[in-house]
């Protein structure tokens, strides 16, 4: 059972999902009338249950297997939190009602807007971003403004070469020049190299803390120093955010304007690809430059405040935000609390470094041997003869797991960067250390199964290269 | 609660296992001490039960469940039961973007048939894999638009959703792109066509209409189009989806780009998002759209499969040179309207359309016989949404169709002082007579 939607054969001729309790009244110029029929076929409700959960099992999904995908912290998504999202009293509210009709939805964003502050130690945050790039990009567009307003020209943003594609791509739609920074033989910043490209022209610097690699930037007290002397900000990238709640944070560590990835640190369903949410938090000498609508506190009611317009960026998407997604995040705080978030974060720091010290001599670890959150190994040298990384991630699909995130950072060759994240169980590791301990192993006594994987999944491996050439983007 | 699912014995085992005494031993090893937080201030956590009474009791401050007849680029459409239960699934919903092709085939052929759908919707060649919302969608055809005319000049009607234009705004102030708004005729609510005539010129990139405007008005978007081709800019139909059940698709009217809000196909309000935006184009297009993809291609056996392609357009291949920075969409709210699409069938999509229209005539001519209501805009077709004056209290409407359960219209004063007692009703398939006919008896009384 392969079939596109449109080739299911089950037509019906009706549809009345609505009745048309008034006279139907269509009549319109012919100059305004569509004249072609869309071919979307007239399926039975069946045969669409039944495409569609056929579709479903063709997902490997958190909540069918470990998803120890780096960087993006695939963490357990609580279902309390589901059935929260679906209570009606959210759902069902239109984005223009008035504000004592939708205190309640305030509420949620507020104590989650103080929460996030407080774990970040940031003053303020907007919800608006609807993802981890579209937070980059508003943070950038706060710090452009910045400058403006202070009629400084700065006109670069510096980008490590470790960091994710997003960040150079923000930085250029935000209208910067981009300036690459090498790391160092330890994979991280060292303020010799910041030195070499930190010109007065430099607007900010982003970091991810801990970085791609998973290794906390030790000379973060020097860089800030250096960067805050230099006139410029300093971004923080929040992907990583779950190696570090509680334990320590951005803005104490000399950060002035971050992102989070609320479906990734707060537990969000990834949705097959969204929706997230990016809120971005900054420092209060930056508070007038965010987007519209802030969610402020007046005389215990909430209301919606457009009372920064003047200096604001003005506005990142359309309303308030991807709403289920911070309700989600916001239970996702109250369940945990303080104590549970750095719990989660330590555990999550453990998990990752016991799976590392246990492969560590299967495979290189090119930034040594401890971690936070997250680690990259090399398997440059460790497999059989012409054996790739890409080969073992699609080996690890016929034993039933999602693959971890390959050739990623750039800056390692042969890399898979491995995030267990805290809500996986000893079991789950030991089981999965094993897996991709035989697989190494496979790769030498046995290549052609590495080679030839994966043989499990509803498909053998896909030409990707065909898919470009001849692009067939529809039926 | 912290799912967390290890207990000591475990931790200890593992804490052996890397060589340390403790977790804070193995944190001190990478952050230094003086980096190191305090106790964060934030409340003990709670149990499952505590943690759903919480939260109903957030959501009883919620006005809810108000017999909606308010728009303005968020509605309120029936779903069919089977759009929730197909995306609820946790096997679509706990999936990350499908980058193994090989274990992520539901999502990719989802999106697939997501995009194959919008393509025959709009009749346009190439759709991507989705937006934030249709205000981002409209900010990403407007930089793709600069991008392909190399022309930095755009002109947007003003009367494309306010919201959708201050999202163009931001989007395009750092990039040395001048953004032209045209005013609309205020007789008919819809583009001043002669006006549009005066400022096309050969630095004109692109001209971006909508229609149904924000004010609910059909655009002739055929003599638009022709007119924005007269110096060779490209055309951006900003359509809502519903709509197209009835009346003529971009590409008829020759359209290059045709992005919209796709919230009105199976998506829940929740006070604005999340929703998802479409975004398709013309082939010629197709290598410099934002966003992911996915193609249709076959595995090393010849069977057919799905992978994302066209990646080197992406933020993850191309850094700065990508297309967008856009990484995670909007897959599930996209997919949605993918469930939606398909339970409606071209025939649902248009007896849909039929439906809206219907019942947006049969309440505005309802309207119209009411003492102290006028029609803003004359002999205009509006498709599910218009504009009426009034000489009562808009206040005092508000307030009065609240206390019986009704959002009313919305009050235009608060998009554009211009509009002093004007007030916009938005009539979908979902309501019925008889709502409509308490609503007009209610603004009969106020």
């Amino acid at each position: 059972m392969n079939k596109l939607l449109n080739e299911i054969k089950s037509n019906r001729q009706e549809c009345r999902v609505v009745e048309c309790d008034v006279p139907i009244d269509v009549s319109i110029d012919m100059k305004y009338k569509g004249q072609t029929v869309p071919n979307i076929p007239n399926l039975s409700e069946i045969s669409l249950l039944r495409h569609f959960t056929n579709l479903s099992r063709r997902n490997y999904a958190l909540s069918t297997t470990f998803y120890p995908l780096g960087s993006c912290t695939m963490k357990y998504n609580p279902i309390v939190n589901e059935k929260i999202a679906k209570f009606e009293e959210f759902a069902s509210l239109h984005p223009y009602q008035s504000e004592e009709t939708i205190q309640g939805s305030l509420e949620v964003m507020y104590e989650l807007e103080r929460a996030l502050c407080e774990i970040s130690g940031m003053d303020y945050f907007t919800l608006q971003p609807a993802a981890g790039a579209h937070g980059e990009y508003a943070g950038l567009l706060i710090i452009a403004q910045y400058f403006k307003s202070k009629k400084e020209k700065r006109t670069k943003i510096i980008v490590p070469d470790s960091a994710h594609g997003t960040n150079p791509a923000s930085a250029a739609l935000a209208g910067f020049e981009i300036v690459s920074l090498k790391s160092d033989e330890n994979g991280i910043i060292s303020p010799a190299n910041l030195k070499e490209v930190l010109t007065q022209d430099v607007a900010c610097m982003m970091m991810t803390v801990p970085n791609t690699l998973g290794v906390f930037e030790k000379n973060i007290a020097e860089i800030s120093k250096m960067i805050h002397e230099n006139g410029s900000l300093l971004y923080y990238d929040g992907a990583n955010l779950n190696a570090v709640m509680g334990i320590a944070r951005p803005a104490d560590i000399g950060f002035d304007v971050m992102h989070i990835n609320l479906h990734k640190t707060f537990s969000t369903p990834h949705g097959g690809g969204g929706p997230g949410s990016g809120p971005v938090g900054v420092k209060s000498f930056l508070k007038d430059f965010l987007p519209m609508p802030l969610i402020i506190k007046e005389n215990d009611e909430f209301k919606v405040s457009f009372n920064n317009k003047k200096q604001s960026i003005g506005k990142m998407k359309a309303f308030f935000g991807n709403f289920p997604v911070l309700l989600k995040a916001c239970a996702y705080v109250k369940a945990l609390g303080g104590v549970g978030l750095k719990e989660a974060s330590t555990q999550a720091v453990l998990n990752a470094n016991y799976v590392l010290s246990c492969l560590k001599n299967k495979v290189s670890i090119p930034a040594g041997n401890v971690c936070m959150h997250e680690f990259v190994l090399s398997s440059k040298g460790h497999l059989g003869e012409g054996i790739k990384t890409l080969d073992v991630a699609k080996r690890l699909l016929d034993y039933g797991y999602y693959a971890p995130t390959i050739y990623f950072p750039l800056i390692v060759e042969e890399a898979m960067m491995i995030e267990p994240t805290e809500t996986e169980s000893k079991q789950v590791l030991d089981e999965f250390i094993d897996v991709l301990s035989k697989i190494i192993d496979e790769s030498k006594t046995n290549p052609e199964i590495v080679h030839n994987a994966p043989v499990n999944t509803f498909v053998s491996r896909l030409n990707e290269v065909e898919a470009a050439r001849k692009p067939k983007l529809h039926w | 609660m912290n799912y967390i699912p290890i207990n000591e014995q475990d931790k200890k085992e593992m804490l052996a296992r890397i060589g340390v005494k403790n977790t804070e031993d193995l944190l001190s090893l990478q952050i230094p001490e003086v980096l190191r937080a305090k106790k964060l201030n934030i409340t003990e956590g709670i149990s499952e039960q505590e943690l759903l009474l919480l939260f109903k009791n957030y959501a009883k401050k919620n006005k809810s469940n108000l017999v909606c007849f308010r728009g303005a680029g968020i509605y309120d459409h029936f779903i069919p039961s089977l759009v929730d239960e197909i995306i609820g699934r946790s096997e679509f919903s706990t999936a990350y973007t499908p980058y193994q092709a090989e274990a992520s085939q539901g999502t990719l052929q989802a999106i697939f048939e997501y995009q194959s759908m919008i393509c025959q919707l709009t009749g346009l060649d190439c759709a991507n894999a989705s937006m934030y919302d249709g205000a981002t969608a409209v900010a990403e055809a407007v930089l793709l638009a600069v991008r392909t005319s190399k022309k930095n000049k755009v002109i947007i009607s003003s009367a494309v959703n306010p919201e959708y234009i201050s999202v163009v705004e931001t989007y395009t102030k750092n990039l040395n792109i001048e953004i032209i708004k045209i005013e609309i005729d205020e007789k008919t609510g819809s583009v001043n066509q002669n006006l549009l005539q005066s400022k096309m010129a050969d630095d004109i990139g692109a001209v971006v209409v909508q229609s149904p405007n924000f004010f609910g008005i059909v655009e002739d978007m055929q003599v638009l189009s022709e007119i924005s081709k007269t110096k060779n800019a490209l055309f951006v139909a900003i359509v809502n989806p519903v709509s197209l059940g009835l009346l003529k698709t971009p590409c008829e009217y020759g359209a290059d780009i045709a992005v919209g809000e796709g919230q009105v196909f199976g998506n829940q309000m929740y006070l604005g998002g999340s929703t998802f935006g479409f975004l398709a184009v013309k082939k010629a297009l197709e290598w410099k759209i934002p966003g992911r993809v996915v193609g249709q291609t076959i595995d090393k056996n010849g069977k057919r499969g799905f992978v994302l392609t066209l990646q080197s357009r992406e933020q993850h291949i191309r850094r700065e040179k990508a297309t967008s920075n856009i990484c995670t969409n909007a897959a599930l709210n996209a997919f949605a309207g993918c469930v939606y699409m398909a339970c409606l069938g071209s025939n649902g999509i248009k007896e849909i359309a039929e439906t809206n229209i219907s019942k947006a005539r049969y309440a505005f001519n309802a309207i119209k016989k009411i003492d102290g209501f006028e029609p803003l805009f004359s002999n205009s077709l509006f498709f599910n949404e218009f504009v009426f004056k009034t000489t009562k209290n808009v206040k005092k409407i508000e307030k009065q169709l609240l206390k019986e359960n009704i959002l009313g219209p919305l009050n235009l004063v608060k998009i554009n002082k211009k509009y002093k007692d004007c007030i916009m009703f938005a009539v979908t398939e979902k309501r019925t007579k008889q709502e409509i006919d308490k609503l007009t008896d209610i603004l009969n009384r106020v």
